[in-house]
This record gives structure tokens, C-alpha cells and sequence, in this order.
């Protein structure tokens, strides 16, 4: 082993830094290198502000309705012009980037939860209860996402809460699979090994030795799903399944405005450019992440 | 390989059965008393009392499902409660839009998403391969239904180039027989028409082709970019033979594999998005089907729609598992 | 003689293969086919054997971190199979486990003061000042310093890692070790080393030691007796001292006369085996070592031989012996 060698020189050289912050170090000056990656980070963090700050920034509130002045093209006092309303685009986007991103993270921390519980009880337990678990998930996968989405909105009533919910469950077993092979890979490890022959129990194992190793690939594909939480619960808006008047959900801001499309495109044009931008920053910053985190994800 | 696909046939039934629980749960779930709520708050007792009957719902679930199950075995998908007519007979037009539809959507997909995959694999960091990545990464962030909107003002109200609505002009409809109108159309030996429905269908497919030729265009590009790496390849090189030769025969058929796998999922969300795209261009599928239920409450249709959308994506998920055993033999000893 | 500590009884570990027609059960991969022996108090046993053949798997049975198909495991006369998997968990507190791979078996992730001091917090042992404590006479008892409790595994060399592994395991004070080859992942200049370590820390603490390898020069210096296994089954089994001077099995002579001699003049008898260790689950009829045997005899393709009593009290399986 000519790797012992050199590891026993370092011993005394390398300062007492933990794995953590030496990950975070590695992470860090490889992410740092991805330009896209940066440039979605950046489009993030500007949305987020927006939405933390839309009661300052914006110029209006979300429904302050003026009539006789409807269908404004975009001028220096509505950015992005007036709805059929006459609301002002521009501060119903900043406020409907507050309900997109909120089911984005809430959604996706949802079937984060509910699938890493479910991965773990199937992949670590197994027999009787992976096999039920397994073909949950394939039940739930046998369904295009934003039909499911549609089905258990449909069971639970249109509103942007029972859409946010409709997506959690269809993401659930995106993250159950991923766990259950993480799972699966980890109990294998000889350090697992060790613990049980120490005498330690499953919830032990569980939490100080397999979770903490098969992180890197959730919040990979956590992001990810983000974006993709972030287009059904539009898609969904706009078919009249999630977000109900006067919300400035954008995928409803776009299905109300449809019709105004030869006379005041700008109504259509801002929310959908709303949607893209954030959706393709999640989806950059996603990439950016398994690249530095694990190359081996990529396909 | 036979016993591939017999234990492939096996593990469908749980799956399809499962299916039919969560679809027979849209109706049965809903909280309160559905039948005031398929027929709104205001309806009279005597209506209520007629359709909990016809609907079976004063039975316990368990009995309600299995005579579910029954009547989807033979074919009955209920009646729609909007037009009073049989469910099975009134979706075959919508389906059949439908497959015509995503058909098309995935053969633009596939052509479009393989090949600008290979060439940006093949030219890698080439202009070519930035603007296609770009273009791609754009593509699975897009908002299918926004997409949509875009090309109808562009293409239709704007430069007034295509039609946005429909399969064909309502003055000069298509005469169904198979009502897939490509096929119609030829067999009536009408070419006019046969042109119209295609001028019909490029918007539409074009929105619904996007993000699966994105995802394909990427997958494709990082399993191209995999097998060019290998070793058969340099020898394929080093024996000069042609590199666009190398590329299509050798690399491809590596290739393979793991695009089908993408195909495959493809489907899912062309079906899914199918839903988005019929309602934007007035799309007679069974998306639009779907779509007038929600507005109008039509449970029954909600419910049959989405099973025939689901059955459709595990039957197409199931013949791409067949295909693996026939193309990889690895897989079957899996 | 002392009395025997830990007893193991026809212990066995079938793996069924699934697969062909409809899962079925297709063949059965008989990894350990019925392994019987004791230890005694204070001693070392040496268990040795090429890889593959069911000496590592027995020695995770033992702790049932593999579940026998078959068999009893007495510890202190209390048969281990009989206990429910919260007892068992306890009753790993006696019996701790030093593994191959000191890379592998120490979580990346965790400082060296917590992987040795784990243990403690699962069995419950003192307070958090007192394990810190005892992680710091642990480092020093294993050659290591107390500065070292606060760096992670990937800051030290081989050698040094499995010096972790065996503090770890020396924490709650165990009676029995199962040492599952601890040195042939290391260095040779580094494995004398720990196998010194290794006799001392059981001079003093009053070890047993049930010592898993596949090279029988490592095991002869710590052994006091060694037993040689051969697919699945143990086909000899005596005091060091015996087996080294006079091997009775033929699998054991052939194994001995691999081992490199230090003097080159030594004329010694080389014993090369013929084909390859047939498959676990198709072992050949009657004697499993019959087809590469070089004193194969009609019975032995027959006739499964057992593990007999020979006059020295040693154990052999082999019909040359009847």
C-alpha cells in the first residue's frame, strides 16, 4: 500500500480539520469553478430576496384593482404593465415569487421527509416491508407526475396548499428509490459492520452512520426537484388545480390572462419569464452541486 | 427471456391494481357526500338520492371498488355526468388525438434530441455544443403551457402563419374513420386535408416536444460523451474509419441502453404534458377531456381519463423493459 | 486445561440462490457446512484458510452479524442463538470484533474520540467525562496518543487505523476478540507490530482471541492452536506447535509448503495443489478436497469424512486417518 506511506508523512503536517469542513472546503473550491452554477446561485438568491422584501420593493400591493387603467403597456410606473384589472404585474410577480418558492421548499421538504423514512424503513429492514414499499412507489411512478398531481387534487379540493401537498406525494418516491439505494450501498460498509458488532442498534446506526453518508445525493436531486415543484404547481395554477383568484400564483396569473394575449402580451410574457428564470436557476445550481458533490451521479 | 417477460407480466398486475385504487379514491375520497358534491350544493335530494344509487355509493368502499374493478374488465368507464353519454365511447376520439399528438411530439423528440446530443458529444465545447446545451437547459425549464402561448402569438396572431386551434378548420373537417387524421385524411385520398391537419399539428407538437428533446439531447450527449471515451472507439479511430461512421454505428448502439431508459420516461411526461399543451391549442384529446371535467366537475371523466393516461404510460413503460431484455441480454439475470 | 469460554456446534450458513424460474430457489451456496469448536479461556485460536472458504463468515456468526442457518454458539454456557436480538446487542459488550480493512471499518466521518468512545455510549458505561477518559488510556494502551482523539481516520497510516480498531474495540472490555484478518490489509514491516500489540494487550487483559487469517505464518506466532478450513468445513484442527511440525491433512500440507522458508538452503517439500477451489455450491461428492488431493483415495469421491480424535488429541477429517 504505497498510499500508507504518504498519509503517515501528512499525519503530523495536516491540521486537526474535520471531514465536514474539509467537504465543505473540496465542495466549495469546485463549485466556486462552475460558472452556470454560480449564475443560477445568483438568479436564486435574487428571487429570494425579492420575494423576503416584495412589501418594500414592490410598488403596489397584489390586489389594488384600477380599472380605467387595465391593460397598460409597460412604462416607467408599471415595469411590466397592468393586468385586465389593472393590477400591477410587476408586484404580483415579486409576491407570487413568495407562493412559488414556498412550494418549491415546503413541497419538496415534504417528500424529502416522507421519502427518506420510507427508503430507509424499505432498505434497511427489507423483506415484507421493501416489498410493499417498493411497489407503493411503483404505483405511484405508473402515473405522469402532473396527472397524480391532478388525481389527489382532485380528492383533496383545488388550492394552492392541496397542490403543494399533491406534489410532495407525487415527488415521495423519487427520493424513496434514492434513499433505498443509498441505504442499501451504506449497510454493506464495513464501518456499519463494526457498529452492529459493537452492540449498537438499528436507530443508532441509522442516524450517525447511513443518513449522514447519503446526504450529498438528496439535496442533489432536492434541488433538482425544486424546479420541477416549482413547473407542476404552475402547471397546475393554470388548469384551475392550485392557486385560486386573486393569488398571483404565475402559473394563474398566465391561464387569466390568456385571452389578453394579442392586446397586452406582457401579460403573458412576465410570469412565464418568471417561471423559467427561477426554474432554470434551481436547475443550474442542481447540476453545479452533483458535479462538485458526485461526479458519479451524472447520469 | 420467456421468463423475463412472464415475471415482467406479474409484477404489472400489483402496479395496475394499485392504479385503479388511487383513481377509484378521486371519486370515493372526497370528503362530505360526493354526489352533492359532483352536483353542486344547490341540488335537489331526489337528484342526490338517483346518482348515490347509479354511482353505487351506498355500498361499503370495498363493494364499490370491486364492482369498479368489474366494470373497467369489461369495459364500462362509467357514464360522464356533463353529457349523459358512455365514458368508453365518447374517449376514443380524445385518444386518439392524444397518440396522434405525443406520436408526433416524441418522433420530434427523438430525431431532434439524438442528434443534436451526438454532434454536441461529438463536438464537444464547440459552439454547437454550448448553444444546444443553453437551448436545452432552457428547454426542461420551460413551462409547457407558456411555450404554447408564446408560438400562438407568434406564429398565429402575430405573423398569422398557422392555425392555433384545433385539429382541422371547422369548415373543412376531417371525416373520421380510425379518427387518427393523418391516416384518415390518406385513406379518404384527401391531401388538402391531409396538409391542413399537419399545419394543425406544429404548434402543438413542437410545445409538447420540447422538454423531452432537451432531456434526450442531454442524455444522449453524456452517454455519447462516455462511449467516445472507450477504447473500441479509439481502435476505431486508430483503423481510420470515419468518425460520423464511428459515431452513428458504434457509439449509438452503446448508446443505446440508457436513452431508451429516457424514452421511456418520456412518455410519462408527454402524456402528462399533453394535458397543458391540448387545452392552450383546443387540442381534442383526452387532456382537453380531462380539462373540461375539472372545470365542469365531471368526476367520472376525471377518473376514466386519468386511468386510460396511466394505463397508457405503464403499458409503453412495459414494452421499453421488454426491449432491454431483447437488446441487453445482461439484464434478465439482473 | 482450562474450560472452554466459547463453543460453537455444527454452526452452518446456507445462502439459497434465487433466480431462474420464477425465483425459485435454484441452489444453495453452503458457505459454512457445519463448524464445530471451543476456546478456552486466555487462549488464541487460529482460523485459517484461503479466501472464500467460510472462515470470516464464521467468525461474523459468531457475533450474529450473519445469522447461522443452523447451529448452537454457547458463550458462558448460554447458547447465543437463543437470545433476542435486544439480548444479543448486550451480549456483544463480551465478545468485540477487529476487522480487515481499518479504512474501511472506521466511519470517515467521525473523529477518533468518537468512533472509540461509541461503543461506551451504546452499552451505556460512565459518564461523558469518564469515556472521554477512558478514550485517552485506550489511545495510549494502543500505542497512539491522546492528542490524536480530535483527528478524523483519513489523518493516519494503516498501521495506525487498525491501532484505532482495536482501541474501539478493547472500550467496553470484552472477553473474547474476533480478529477477522486483522493485519493482511497492512505492511508487512507494520504487521508485527500489531500483532505484538496484539499479545500484549492479551497478556494483560486476559484475552481470548479467536484469530481469522489466510496465511498461516501470521497466524503461528499468536496461535495456541489453529484450525484449518477448506470449503466450508473444518478438516483440521490441533495445537500450533503440532500442526506446524507435522500437518496432518493434505490441504494443510499443501498450505504449510506455500509458506516462504527465511533460509534459502532449506530443501523443503513443495506440496503445488492442482485446479482451483471448487464452487461453494457445487462442492464435489464425499470429501470436498478430494479432486485436488494428491492421496486421493476411492472412498474419499464416496465418503464424506468426519472430524476424528486422532491419538494426540488433535482433530482431523480425512480418511487417510481411519
Amino acid at each position: 500500500m504505497p498510499q500508507t506511506a504518504q498519509v503517515h508523512v501528512e499525519t503530523h503536517a495536516v491540521k486537526e480539520r474535520s471531514p465536514f469542513v474539509n467537504a465543505i472546503r473540496e465542495f466549495w473550491k469546485s463549485y466556486r469553478k462552475n460558472k452556470p452554477a454560480l449564475f443560477g446561485t445568483s438568479i436564486i438568491l435574487v428571487f429570494i430576496l425579492l420575494a423576503i422584501f416584495a412589501n418594500f420593493i414592490a410598488p403596489q400591493g397584489i390586489n389594488d384593482q384600477n380599472i380605467g387603467n387595465k391593460l397598460q403597456a409597460p412604462s416607467a410606473a408599471h415595469w411590466f404593465g397592468t393586468d385586465d384589472f389593472g393590477r400591477d404585474i410587476f408586484s404580483r410577480i415579486l409576491f407570487g415569487a413568495r407562493l412559488s418558492l414556498r412550494v418549491g421548499f415546503l413541497s419538496v421538504i415534504g417528500s424529502i421527509v416522507v421519502g427518506t423514512l420510507l427508503g430507509i424503513l424499505a432498505g434497511y429492514f427489507g423483506k415484507v416491508l421493501d416489498v410493499i414499499i417498493s411497489r407503493l412507489f411503483d404505483i405511484l411512478l405508473a402515473f405522469p407526475s402532473i396527472l397524480l398531481s391532478i388525481a389527489i387534487v382532485a380528492i383533496l379540493g383545488p388550492s394552492l396548499n392541496n397542490a403543494l401537498v399533491a406534489i410532495a406525494i407525487v415527488n415521495v418516491p423519487v427520493f424513496g428509490r434514492l434513499v433505498r439505494s443509498r441505504v442499501l450501498t451504506v449497510k454493506e460498509e464495513e464501518y456499519v459492520v463494526a457498529a452492529r458488532s459493537i452492540g449498537m442498534g438499528d436507530m443508532r446506526i441509522i442516524f450517525h452512520h447511513i443518513l449522514p453518508n447519503s446526504i450529498a445525493p438528496i439535496i442533489v436531486q432536492g434541488t433538482l426537484n425544486i424546479a420541477t415543484a416549482i413547473l407542476d404547481a404552475a402547471g397546475l395554477g393554470f388548469l384551475g388545480m392550485g392557486a385560486e383568484a386573486p393569488l398571483p400564483e404565475w402559473g394563474k396569473m398566465l391561464s387569466d390572462s390568456r385571452e389578453y394575449i394579442q392586446n397586452a402580451p406582457w401579460t403573458v410574457l412576465f410570469p412565464g419569464l418568471a417561471i423559467v428564470l427561477v426554474v432554470v436557476g434551481f436547475n443550474l445550481i442542481g447540476d453545479g452541486l452533483r458535479d462538485a458533490l458526485d461526479p458519479r451521479m451524472k447520469n | 427471456m420467456f421468463y423475463y417477460s412472464v415475471k415482467r407480466v406479474l409484477m404489472l398486475i400489483p402496479v395496475l391494481l394499485g392504479m385503479t385504487l388511487i383513481v377509484f379514491a378521486i371519486i370515493h375520497a372526497i370528503p362530505g357526500n360526493p354526489a352533492l358534491t359532483i352536483l353542486g350544493t344547490k341540488a335537489s335530494p331526489e337528484a342526490v338520492r338517483q346518482l348515490n344509487q347509479s354511482l353505487g355509493l351506498d355500498n361499503p368502499w370495498y363493494v364499490q371498488y370491486f364492482s369498479y374493478l368489474k366494470d373497467i374488465l369489461t369495459g364500462d368507464l362509467g357514464t360522464s355526468i356533463q353529457t349523459h353519454s358512455p365514458i368508453a365511447s365518447e374517449i376514443w376520439p380524445h385518444l386518439a388525438a392524444t397518440i396522434e399528438l405525443s406520436f408526433v411530439a416524441m418522433i420530434i423528440a427523438i430525431v431532434v434530441g439524438i442528434n443534436a446530443g451526438i454532434i454536441s458529444a461529438w463536438k464537444q465545447n464547440s459552439v454547437f455544443d454550448y448553444t444546444a446545451m443553453i437551448l436545452a437547459l432552457i428547454g426542461v425549464s420551460m413551462p409547457v403551457f407558456w411555450l404554447g402561448l408564446l408560438e400562438q402569438w407568434g406564429f398565429s396572431i402575430e405573423l398569422g402563419w398557422l392555425p392555433s386551434i384545433g385539429r382541422d378548420d371547422i369548415r373543412n373537417g376531417v371525416d373520421p374513420i380510425t379518427n387518427l387524421y393523418l391516416i384518415d385524411t390518406l385513406l379518404r385520398g384527401r391531401l388538402d386535408q391531409f396538409w391542413m391537419v399537419i399545419r394543425h399539428m406544429i404548434l402543438p407538437s413542437i410545445a409538447l416536444a420540447t422538454i423531452p428533446t432537451a432531456i434526450i439531447a442531454r442524455m444522449t450527449r453524456s452517454s455519447m460523451l462516455e462511449v467516445l471515451k472507450s477504447d473500441y472507439i479509439r481502435t476505431a479511430k486508430a483503423k481510420g474509419q470515419r468518425m460520423v461512421w464511428i459515431v452513428y454505428k458504434y457509439a449509438l448502439k452503446n448508446a443505446f441502453i440508457p436513452i431508451l431508459t429516457v424514452i421511456g420516461l418520456q412518455t410519462g411526461l408527454l402524456l402528462g404534458g399533453a394535458i397543458l399543451t391540448e387545452t392552450i391549442f383546443g387540442w381534442p384529446g383526452v387532456g382537453l377531456y380531462i380539462y373540461n371535467a375539472i372545470q365542469y366537475r365531471d368526476y367520472p371523466v376525471i377518473q376514466s381519463g386519468i386511468l386510460i393516461i396511466a394505463f397508457i404510460f405503464v403499458m409503453v413503460n412495459f414494452i421499453v423493459d421488454l426491449l432491454y431484455g431483447l437488446i441487453d441480454p445482461r439484464i434478465k439475470y439482473k | 486445561m482450562s474450560e472452554s469460554l466459547l463453543h460453537v456446534e455444527n454452526l452452518k450458513k446456507y445462502y439459497p440462490i434465487t433466480g431462474g424460474k420464477f425465483g425459485r430457489v435454484s441452489e444453495t451456496v453452503r458457505a459454512v457446512d457445519g463448524v464445530s469448536f471451543s476456546v478456552r479461556e486466555g487462549e488464541t485460536l487460529g482460523i485459517v484458510g484461503e479466501s472464500g472458504c467460510g472462515k470470516s463468515t464464521t467468525g461474523r456468526m459468531i457475533m450474529r452479524l450473519i445469522e447461522p442457518t443452523e447451529g448452537k454458539i454457547v458463550f458462558q454456557n448460554r447458547d447465543l442463538m437463543n437470545l433476542s436480538k435486544k439480548e444479543m446487542r448486550k451480549a456483544r459488550k463480551d465478545i468485540q470484533m477487529i476487522f480487515q480493512d481499518p479504512f474501511a471499518s472506521l466511519n470517515p466521518r467521525h473523529t477518533v474520540e468518537h468512533i472509540i468512545e461509541e461503543p461506551m455510549i451504546v452499552h451505556h458505561i460512565g459518564d461523558r467525562k469518564q469515556r472521554k477518559a477512558r478514550v485517552e488510556e485506550l489511545l495510549e494502551l494502543v500505542g497512539l496518543s491522546s492528542y490524536h482523539a480530535k483527528r478524523y481516520p483519513h489523518q493516519f497510516s494503516g498501521g495506525q487505523r487498525q491501532r484505532i480498531g482495536i482501541a474501539r474495540a478493547l472500550a467496553v472490555r470484552p472477553k473474547v476478540i474476533i480478529a477477522d484478518e486483522p493485519v493482511s490489509a497492512l505492511d508487512v514491516s507494520v504487521q508485527s507490530q500489531v500483532l505484538n500489540l496484539l499479545k500484549d494487550l492479551q497478556e494483560k487483559f486476559h484475552l481470548t482471541y479467536i484469530f481469522i487469517a489466510h496465511d498461516l505464518s501470521v497466524v503461528r506466532h499468536i496461535s495456541d492452536r489453529v484450525g484449518v478450513m477448506y470449503l466450508g468445513k473444518l478438516v483440521e484442527l490441533s495445537e500450533s506447535e503440532q500442526l506446524y511440525d507435522d500437518p496432518k491433512h493434505p490441504y494443510t500440507k499443501a498450505l504449510l509448503s506455500s509458506v516462504p522458508v527465511p533460509n534459502p538452503n532449506v530443501q523443503t517439500e513443495r506440496m503445488i495443489l492442482q485446479g482451483d477451489v471448487p464452487s461453494p455450491a457445487h462442492p464435489p461428492a464425499g470429501c470436498s478436497f478430494h479432486d485436488r488431493c494428491p492421496f486421493a483415495m476411492d472412498i474419499c469421491s464416496k465418503e464424506r469424512p468426519h472430524l476424528k480424535k486422532l491419538e494426540d488429541g488433535r482433530l482431523v477429517s480425512c480418511h487417510l486417518y481411519d
